[in-house]
């Protein structure tokens, strides 16, 4: 029995359907990221778990407790707003406090629960500021204190970090990671950015249109993405997703993709299920970390092909360096090693590896092998 | 050259601004000669004002005048000054302005915050309270007053004006809420805070601009009004407005118009204040949500 529970989620808003039919199960201490582009329904789901948006069918289990038709403030919840949503006129320490005063639990107790989150979160020294007297970053951890001292069975974040500039983003992201380590309460977590996704979940579910396109941990999401939505969006850069043939070729099968100027690229891959697709043309998916120059190849991998190709543009980036090249008439980016140094406009060997290659029906957008 | 492209636009500023105090300063000027004449001639003995010379300084001080006016001219039968008059207006707007603008209040936030079907055409009939001219309802709002045993009364006023505030408290309210983050309201609900709880200590204590804002016109209107007043008050429960008229425009007796011109600026004084101690607010307020930050 999983610990939050939702089946068959139907959501509607007058003629429009927010959420079709979603199927989720978290285990207890679990992390679920829900990810997705904007509109794609991922707040909206997240506020029927909190119970802020009635849900038009289906089911919600909290600890094998359906919760549909329960209030919010019964759901034993606390949530994290993008805004914050820190009452203007309370101080520091009030906010915290304020669910406590509601539920009235006697002031001495609210005082020394209060003092030991803001010492979880190093925020004593403000807890008599008002909101508005805090930088974006301690406003920040004070929406967090106020979910933490309830000590809810599930938290529910709601793009907490979108608000916060880069750099801070990426230090807060390490801190609710620590805490969720520390605190193993059961976390949904609802971000646009796949990063925060990749990094933070345990489990992540990919939406878009209100319906759940796949549903798995992190290395599932990356490396096995069930069709070329999902694909497209986990990962920075984007995976290529390239027109290709697949042709059988002496023996085995291979992928073909036309060039500008020269060949057509033929690469070898693993038989499998492919041969089925002979003559048809396909969608070849190949992350850019898998195109790479010769050495920086993984040597652990049984498939690298090299091949030639013709450099268009180099984008050092620091730590590596993305050149991009033509294939099947769309741009396609490999990661090289940052001390290779490519000219553009030229031919230099690349190493496709083909262990990593995913392939998708050009037409239902699904993945085939 | 970009030091004599800055000096030219220094002393075009000058002259600009010099234009623009000037003229700013001569509609000071002609807004204020009736203040001044009211406030000179109220310090004047009768006979002084007689001379025909109303922009003069008195030569003789007094302020005999504002003691009649407040506490013996003659005002209906018996010469008992404004001051029972002001008591009432007091009585009467007090009551009326806080309620209005509580009412207004939890208009707005049901508006905004708990919609529900058919809020537009709620708030779009109670916007329509704003257009409709007092004549009409006087002789249907002296009915009801009358089934309701409120007939001459100061209680029959505050619901008057309550009623004919509620338009106006609610528009301003419900535009301020508009703007007021819900998701405030969606934290304090999760937090077991209910909808008087959420009104009493998230949203009220937010609403000092709007407060003040509705405050002062309600209390702008109720005081000045003179309609209402003169139509269903009775001798004893008339407001400073309609005592101020009887005592100017009493047929018998000498005019005494420096008693006249304090009485005028003593009912007036009431709403000078409120401005006085919160227009910076009125300004701050009738702006607030107009832009962002």
């Amino acid at each position: 029995m999983a610990f939050l529970e939702i089946s068959d989620l139907y959501k509607r808003f007058g003629a429009v359907d927010a959420l079709k039919g979603i199927n989720l199960a978290v285990e207890e201490g679990g992390f679920l990221v829900l990810v997705g582009p904007s509109g794609c329904g991922k707040s909206t789901l997240l506020n029927t778990i909190a119970g802020l948006e009635s849900i038009t069918s289906g089911e919600i289990r909290i600890n094998d407790r359906a919760v549909n038709n329960l209030h919010p403030s019964q759901r034993d919840i606390a949530m994290v707003f993008q805004s914050y949503a820190l009452y203007p006129n309370m101080t520091v320490a009030q906010n915290i406090a304020f669910g406590m005063e509601m539920r009235g639990v006697p002031r001495a107790e609210r005082e020394k629960a209060v003092a030991e989150v803001a010492k979880t979160l190093q925020i004593s020294h403000l807890l008599d500021r008002k909101p508005s007297q805090l930088s974006g970053g301690q406003r920040q951890r004070v929406a967090m204190g106020r979910a933490l001292v309830r000590n809810p069975q599930v938290f529910l974040f709601d793009e907490p970090l979108s608000n916060l500039d880069a750099k801070l983003r990426v230090d807060m992201r390490t801190e609710i990671k620590r805490l969720h380590q520390a605190m193993k309460t059961t976390i949904v977590y609802v971000t646009h950015d796949q990063i925060e996704a990749m990094t933070l979940a345990t489990q992540i579910a990919v939406l878009r249109d209100g319906v759940l396109q796949q549903f798995g941990t992190p290395h599932e999401i990356y490396n096995n993405p069930a069709n070329i939505f999902v694909a497209d969006f986990m990962g920075s850069p984007a995976m290529n997703l390239i027109p290709a043939r697949i042709e059988a070729n002496g023996g085995g099968v291979a992928v073909v993709m036309t060039r500008d100027g020269s060949e057509p690229l033929q690469l070898k891959v693993a038989d499998g299920k492919l041969s089925a697709h002979a003559g048809r043309d396909v969608i070849f998916g190949l992350r850019p970390e898998a195109i790479t120059d010769l050495s920086g190849a993984d040597r652990t991998s049984p498939r690298v092909v090299n091949a030639e190709c013709h450099v268009e543009v180099v984008e050092p980036a620091g730590a590596d360096t993305y050149v991009v090249t033509r294939l099947g008439g769309r741009e396609v980016i490999g990661r090289m090693r940052s001390d290779m140094h490519v000219a553009p406009h030229s031919t230099v060997p690349f190493a496709f590896n083909m262990d990593k290659a995913v392939f998708f029906d050009p037409e239902s957008e699904l993945r085939i092998a | 050259m970009a030091h004599a492209t800055q000096e030219t636009a220094v002393r075009t500023n000058v002259v600009v601004r010099a234009l623009i105090y000037t003229g700013l300063l001569f509609f000071a000027g002609y807004y204020l000669v009736p203040l001044y004449v009211m406030l000179v001639n109220s310090v004047k003995p009768l006979d002084e004002i007689r001379q025909g010379d109303m922009m003069s300084l008195p030569a003789l001080f007094t302020l005999d005048p504002w003691y009649s006016a407040w506490s013996t001219a003659q005002i209906g039968v018996q010469p008992t000054g404004l001051k029972p008059y002001f008591i009432n207006s007091i009585v009467m707007v007090v009551p009326a302005v806080a309620i209005s603008t509580l009412l207004g209040a939890l208009n707005g936030y049901v508006l905004t915050k708990w919609r529900f079907r058919g809020d537009g055409i709620v708030f779009g009939l109670l916007l329509f309270a704003c257009f409709i001219p007092f004549q009409i309802v006087l002789i249907p709002m002296a009915r009801l007053l009358g089934l309701v045993g409120l007939a001459g009364s100061v209680s029959g006023l505050v619901l008057v004006h309550v009623v004919y505030g509620l338009g106006f408290t609610t528009l301003f309210f419900r535009n301020y809420y508009d703007a007021f983050p819900t998701e405030l309201i969606r934290a304090a609900q999760i937090d077991g805070a209910g909808f008087f709880r959420i009104f009493w200590r998230i949203l009220l204590p937010s609403s000092g601009p709007i407060i003040v804002v509705t405050v002062i016109w309600q209390f702008t209107n109720i005081w000045n009004d003179f309609l209402f007043g003169v139509s269903f008050s009775d001798v004893d429960s008339q407001p400073v407005t309609v005592a101020l008229n009887n005592l100017v425009s009493s047929s018998t007796g000498v005019k005494e118009y420096n008693v006249h011109f304090a009485g005028a600026v003593l009912a007036a004084l009431p709403t000078l204040i409120v401005y006085i101690v919160s227009g910076r607010y009125f300004v701050r307020g009738l702006m607030a949500g107009a832009v962002k930050g």
